[in-house]
């Protein structure tokens, strides 16, 4: 409850992540940072949108302030509020208002969740204006030069409601994630996990076993994430299948003829 | 205990179950056999011939013979399954092979034991066919191979598969011979068995035969290898069931050759070398189970077919790319694809790069997945292959599919035909008739008239009234003032608050604001008798009802789905769209209320199996399912009266459990009699006049979900 402390000095990234570039993407964020232009990072879950903001975060050297929205998160949650402190009432920035003052990034994870409502701060921002509306205080937060606004947006599974609207799209620069190839992908569980890359590579085949599926039972492959949790189970000592199981399959579908089906696939392959 | 019964009591009994005054089956000597038992066993038997009467006579008559004989034999649970699978097989396969259960009780008991034991087709199909789906290439249908033919085999399109297999001691392992029979299949498409020319070879050469047998014995093992690379867990359970399955193993004149086989480079090609030059001093092996059989001609005609079809979708998806992408330029681009051959042999990852203008362009998934279809074929993309198109080049209308035969539902793929099964409760019979019901979504024709106008002129008062009390039952997400707990502070009331703690009066705990928000989470269809009966008057209020009720829905939240079911007999079930719940109310939805029209028959059972399970697929709080109609159910197969009414009534049943309201609505003034007993006593209401309808339909929906 005392997040509001919290000096921006303590989202800086103090060392280096691992983040494995699949095309120029570092090189296209780097130019949108220097030309102040907001960032749309788009791809399905687990696919790295995360982890590559804590790598730029760390690159640039600029504090990481990261939103996870949801369908109750309001335009004040994002600017801010009044609270009250020993009778009286002080104004308390929120995470956006914060990045805005203090140069930060600020990602905004999940963007189309939020509520409608916090489009009207986030428009501003994100175009040449580069202002925030606090209208509580009756103020316009003018953006430092360093601040930086990034958002991510899943078009794989949302709803036609959920579509990301026009007039807020165009106002930034995409980025297109998707899973990495087959070689990269092993490569990358093979370090966050610390197995042998013949492992990993199994394990990258069994997840495109499971985007095999996505459309015709699934509603999605699994992640890169999936196989970085399984790669860790191995890594302790668990077998590939109950790995595969617990860490996959169980992940993607409660349905029991797709999960006989899945672990049919992965007792298959290992 | 009932009484026991005397022998004519008995026959008294028969001849009347067996209808012996047109069948003129004797029925004194059975009646005989059955006086004789005890007076449970009679009554038992009684109402097993019952049911089997009521499907057929014949069956019934035969029954009793075979039942009495093995009624101290066999257990009721076995006898009843063997009652049922006469009269399922009666259903799927006439009266000829039923009666055959019937007479050859022993067969029944092996059956019966190879279905505790074997695997069968219908419990593991939907398993292995997300099992066959996940493994690389082409996405593969299965199905089940012709009755009396339990081999598998695949033409390169659908895996066929034996209905049941009962090779092996356990479930377990028969299950994974499935599997095996499955990936062994695949392995066949996947890596190119048929990409040999054996057809052409097999049409001139003088012991075909022989050539076909010894490719499939070399292949067989290019494929096992080709599996314990790209399977390897698989191949240890295959190593494991091949110790099961007794063949002569007797194929070390074959060991040169296997080297060679098992080679990553081996092709299918070689296999068929290797079968013509050894053709004479080498002898094929019989093949094992699991390796099935192959049919070069089924599948020669399907890849031709195939080929052809896919080289003009693959040119005409790159046109209608590039269409696509030139949409708003004012300078169109030129759109160029590339194939380039990846080293390894690697579907997942054969690279297709298409550019407009030099500038790359992410493929588009058909593109992709036709790319993956043809290369299997053909090993390689043919330049031509992948440039597009030229205007009219192609007759797109050659590759619409083809108008279906009723009949072909039943031969399995049916989904992707658009059509689904579904099952029918036979209250004679105590138990369903599985997969009875043929249905097809099919669309209403709009008619753009002054139908939808001419009504609205008609009810506007009434319209008007309605939304307002429509928009009075609005439950929105709105902010709450002066509440004790909420996620924000209510400045206003905070004010107030310290101005009152200042004059020394108490100090309200009503500081803060909350996000109400709403409990209205409603999904209802609206499912609508357009069966013959319906014309004239009625359709035409059934037409004004449901505008007025879209009119007054669209005040609201609720997301709602219209459809209309008719029908001719059991295989043509239909359903008509109005509107489904993602469209959204507008012209063409009005001109299709408007271009509803009375079709035939009324059989309800299956449109509510559909709609529920639509329902069911909606994530809402409430779900809600209203019928309106003008009578009881009736269709000419037998779906009269009671048959008819208990089946709808086993729907809603089915229904409810899944948590759905069901509700009629009906004009029938004589469904007081049988409503109550379908939808229960208090989820109908009878409309004494048909002019009331579109008066009504609203307001009982408004009552209902209020
Ligand atoms: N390119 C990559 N380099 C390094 N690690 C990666 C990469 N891609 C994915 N990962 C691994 O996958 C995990 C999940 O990635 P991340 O959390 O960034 O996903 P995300 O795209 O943010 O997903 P979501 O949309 O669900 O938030 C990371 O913790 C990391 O282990
Ligand atoms: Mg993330």
């Amino acid at each position: 409850m005392n997040a509001h402390t919290l000096k921006a000095e303590e989202y800086f990234i103090k060392d280096e992540p691992f983040y494995q570039a699949v095309g120029d993407e570092i090189a296209v964020f780097e130019a949108a940072y220097n030309q102040k232009l907001p960032v749309l990072l788009k791809g399905p879950t687990g696919c790295g949108k995360t982890r590559f903001m804590e790598y730029m975060a760390w690159r640039l050297k600029r504090p990481l302030i990261t939103v996870s929205c949801h369908d109750d998160l309001t335009a004040s949650d994002l600017v801010g509020r009044y609270l009250i402190s020993g009778g009286e009432t002080v104004w308390v920035d929120g995470p956006l208002a914060r990045s805005v003052r203090t140069g930060a990034i600020c990602y905004l994870d999940e963007i189309v969740e939020a509520r409608k409502d916090t489009m009207v701060v986030i428009h501003p921002l994100a175009d040449d204006r580069r202002v925030l509306p606090m209208e509580k205080l009756g103020e316009v937060l003018a953006a430092s030069s360093e601040f930086c606004l990034s958002v991510s947006y899943n078009p794989g599974y949302q709803s036609v409601l959920k579509d990301l609207k026009q007039s807020t799209r165009q106002r930034f620069v995409a980025l297109e994630f998707d899973y990495p190839d087959a070689e990269l992908e092993a490569r990358i569980i093979a370090k966050e996990a610390d197995i042998d890359l013949e492992l990993a590579g199994k394990l990258v085949k069994f997840a495109h076993m499971t985007r095999n599926l996505k459309g015709s039972g699934l509603e999605e492959g699994a992640s890169t994430r999936l196989l970085v949790h399984a790669a860790r189970l191995i890594h302790d000592g668990i077998s590939p299948v109950t790995a595969c199981h617990c860490a996959i399959a169980q992940a993607l579908t409660d349905d029991s003829e797709m999960l006989t089906a899945i672990d049919e696939l992965s007792s298959s392959l290992f | 205990m009932p009484a026991s019964l005397s022998t004519e009591d008995i026959e008294q009994k028969l001849d009347l179950l067996l209808d012996v005054e047109f069948s003129f089956l004797k029925t004194r000597h059975h009646a005989e056999t059955l006086a004789a038992l005890p007076s449970e066993k009679q009554h038992y038997l009684l109402v097993w011939i019952d049911r089997i009467a009521s499907t057929n006579i014949q069956l019934a008559y035969q029954f009793i013979d075979q039942a009495v004989a093995v009624l101290d034999e066999m257990d009721k649970n076995t006898v009843e399954d063997w009652a049922l699978y006469a009269m399922d097989t009666y259903d799927q396969a006439g009266l000829h092979k039923a009666l055959a259960v019937i007479r050859d009780v022993d067969y029944f008991i092996r059956l019966n034991h190879e279905r505790t034991y074997g695997a069968s087709y219908e419990d593991q199909a939907s398993v292995l066919l997300h099992f066959v789906h996940g493994l690389s290439g082409r996405q593969l249908k299965i199905d089940q191979s012709n009755l009396g033919q339990d081999l598998a085999w695949t033409d390169t399109e659908t895996i066929y598969l034996p209905s049941l297999i009962a090779k092996l001691d356990s479930c377990h392992d028969n299950f994974l011979l499935y599997k095996i029979t499955v990936t062994f299949l695949w392995a066949q498409v996947r890596f190119g068995t048929f990409r040999a020319p054996l057809q052409q070879i097999l049409e001139h050469h003088d012991e075909a035969e022989n050539v076909q047998q010894l490719f499939h014995t070399l292949e067989s093992i290019r494929l096992e290898a080709c599996i314990q690379r790209e399977l390897p867990g698989l191949y240890r359970d295959i190593l494991r069931i091949k110790t099961h399955l007794s063949i002569n193993k007797d194929n070390s004149v074959l060991s040169d050759l296997i080297d060679q086989l098992e080679q990553p480079q081996c092709t299918s090609q070689i296999s068929l070398e290797l079968a013509l030059t050894n053709l004479q001093h080498l002898q094929s092996c019989q093949s094992l189970y699991y390796q099935g059989m192959i049919k070069p001609e089924q599948v020669y005609q399907t890849m031709m077919d195939r080929i052809d079809k896919e080289k003009a979708l693959i040119k005409i998806s790159l046109a209608d790319l590039e269409e696509e992408l030139n949409k708003n330029k004012s300078k169109p681009g030129k759109l160029d694809a590339r194939f380039t051959k990846s080293e390894e042999e690697d579907i997942e990852r054969t690279s297709i790069e298409i550019t407009l203008d030099d500038q790359p362009i992410s493929v588009p998934e058909n593109i992709r997945t036709l790319s993956k279809s043809i290369l299997l074929d053909l090993d390689d993309i043919p330049a031509e292959y992948l440039e597009a198109a030229g205007p009219g080049e192609y007759d797109p209308e050659l590759f619409k599919p083809k108008e279906e035969d009723p009949d072909d539902v039943w031969k399995g793929t049916y989904h992707e035909e658009g059509a689904f099964l579904y099952n029918e409760w036979d209250y004679r019979r105590q138990h369903y008739r599985k997969n009875w019901c043929a249905m097809r979504e099919k669309s209403v024709t709009p008619v753009y008239d002054s139908f939808v106008s001419d009504t609205l002129n008609k009810y506007s008062g009434l319209i008007k009234h309605l939304r307002k009390t429509f928009e009075a039952m609005r439950d929105e997400n709105r902010v709450l003032k002066r509440q004790t707990d909420g996620e924000e502070v209510d400045i206003d009331a905070l004010v107030e608050a310290l101005t009152d703690s200042c004059d020394g009066s108490e100090m309200t705990d009503r500081l803060y604001t909350r996000m109400h928000k709403s409990e209205r989470n409603i999904a209802v269809v609206i499912m609508v008798d357009m069966s013959g009966s319906t014309k004239g008057w009625i359709n035409n209020a059934e037409r004004e009802s449901l505008i007025l009720l879209c009119e007054a829905l669209e005040t609201l939240d609720d997301r709602y789905a219209i459809y209309g079911f008719s029908g001719v007999a059991r295989k043509r079930c239909e359903l008509y769209t109005i509107k489904t719940f993602d469209e959204p109310y507008n012209s063409e939805i009005k001109a299709r209320i408007s271009g509803i029209q009375p079709k035939d028959y009324t059989r309800m059972g299956f449109a509510i199996r559909h709609l529920s399970k639509l329902l069911n697929e909606i994530d809402a709080r409430t779900r809600i399912l209203i019928t309106i109609s003008d009578g009881k159910p009736d269709d000419y197969d037998n779906y009269r009266g009671e048959y008819g009414i208990e089946d709808t009534r086993r729907a809603l049943i089915e229904a409810r459990r899944d948590g759905i309201h069901p509700y009629c609505i009906t004009i029938d003034e004589r469904a007081r009699d049988y409503l109550p007993h379908m939808y229960g006593p208090a989820a109908f209401t009878v409309l004494d006049d048909v002019q009331q309808l579109p008066l009504k339909v609203s307001d009982i929906y408004r009552r209902l979900t209020i």
